[in-house]
């Protein structure tokens, strides 16, 4: 599972929906995979204004990967400085580094195993062979 | 006419195969009508600004009509940088779906984020999604016993296989709907004005002549706020309970209320 998927996602239980802790789901015990994509800058700057940037925050940290800048980046900053010997003016532009973190972060870093633990309840969801389970006995819908 | 994604991969023992009410979907999504409201409410309207559109398929089944928004975004809403995500209760439908749609967007990856296994949208954060699609299990029919759910829904280990009573369970949870066959449909409705985007959400839903179209779209009305419920595509040529139709359920002109209401304090 993408941690982009995880930016959309909460916990299941009606209760937890009005308490703020109940997102971003914490991940503990992950397994994380690389699955490569290729980088698509256009996809990037659009995505920026769906990002809960602080909660995103809050997953890599705990994730144990490199921290996120504090404020979420503007377009600007996802294309790289022209450089001033490359004069072909019609090529798309490049993506600077802040871009390809993200696109590593967003896209290509999955949780393969683990767990996805609700702040607000505690609840914990599996994540198998990259497949999140958000059924709940039926004590808890 | 669009290509239908290719779902060769699937095991149709448990889970859904694609059947007229999926292709009802895929005829009315890419019809010349919803295209123009798809590109009217994403591409041309203010809130086009607010990033990519998150679809959300309810119940992804084989992930047909899933995998056929995300391979035809250009064309079905103006704009190629969409998300999708699915859930279903049957962790099978899961993957098969994940595959479907990973397929049908090998060029463009980014697309597709992933396929949850979930009740309905009950795990998507409130008001994240823009499109929401779904074939209900419509049928009036006795709903599934679901003690069974976690022990039939278990990842099979190596050299298992499913039985027959796991594969009819799974199977029935796509098309059984209870009294009226609207069990499960009342629920997703209830969840709706939590789920849907408060700028732009769209929902599509598929009904069969039993569960009382007529009735849903006037209690949807009756919601106010706008809310809005028309009938947008139909098939089934014979009279009868299978006669199928999408009802499209938005909330008109939002954005002029909102100001409106933020005129007149």
């Amino acid at each position: 599972m993408k941690l982009l998927t995880l930016n959309f996602l909460t916990c299941a239980i009606k209760t937890c929906k009005s308490s703020p802790s109940s997102f971003p789901l914490h991940p503990r015990d992950a397994e994380l995979e690389i699955v490569e994509a290729d980088l698509n800058l256009k996809f990037l700057e659009n995505i920026l204004p769906r990002l809960m940037w602080d909660e995103l925050r809050v997953v890599v940290d705990e994730l144990g990967l490199p921290t996120l800048p504090p404020t979420i980046p503007t377009r600007a900053d996802l294309v790289a400085p022209s450089s001033p010997t490359s004069s072909s003016s019609s090529s798309d532009p490049a993506p600077s580094q802040t871009a390809r973190d993200l696109h590593r972060i967003l896209i290509e870093t999955c949780v393969r195993e683990g767990k996805l633990v609700c702040g607000n309840c505690g609840h914990e969801y599996a994540v198998k062979e990259g497949v999140a389970n958000f059924l709940l006995p039926a004590h808890l819908v | 006419m669009l290509p239908t994604p290719s779902t060769s991969h699937v095991c149709f023992d448990r889970v859904y195969e694609p059947a007229e009410d999926s292709y009802l979907l895929l005829d009315t999504l890419s019809s010349a009508s919803e295209t123009s409201f798809l590109h009217g409410q994403f591409s041309t309207s203010p809130a086009a600004a607010e990033g990519s559109p998150l679809v959300l398929e309810v119940g992804v089944g084989s992930g047909v009509v899933l995998a056929f928004v995300a391979a035809n975004a250009g064309t079905l809403f103006g704009r190629d940088d969409i998300l999708t995500i699915g859930t279903d209760l049957n962790r099978f439908a899961c993957e098969a779906a994940a595959q479907t749609v990973q397929k049908a967007v090998a060029t463009a990856p980014t697309r597709f984020l992933d396929v949850v296994n979930g009740d309905l949208a009950s795990s998507v954060r409130p008001h994240s999604i823009d499109v929401l699609i779904f074939n209900p299990p419509y049928v009036p029919a006795e709903l599934p016993d679901y003690s069974h759910h976690e022990a039939y829904n278990e990842p099979l280990s190596a050299g298992k296989s499913t039985t027959f009573e796991q594969d009819s369970y799974l199977l029935e949870l796509s098309y059984a709907g209870g009294p009226d066959g609207m069990v499960v449909t009342r629920r997703m409705l209830e969840q709706l004005p939590t789920i849907l985007s408060s700028t732009r959400g769209v929902a599509y839903l598929l009904l069969c002549a039993q569960n009382k179209p007529e009735v849903v779209k006037q209690e949807i009305r009756a919601w106010g706020q706008g809310w809005m419920a028309e009938t947008v595509g139909s098939s089934g040529k014979k009279a009868g309970w299978e006669k199928l139709q999408i009802i499209r359920i938005w909330r008109a002109n939002t954005s002029i209320l909102d100001s409106i209401s933020s005129h007149n304090p």
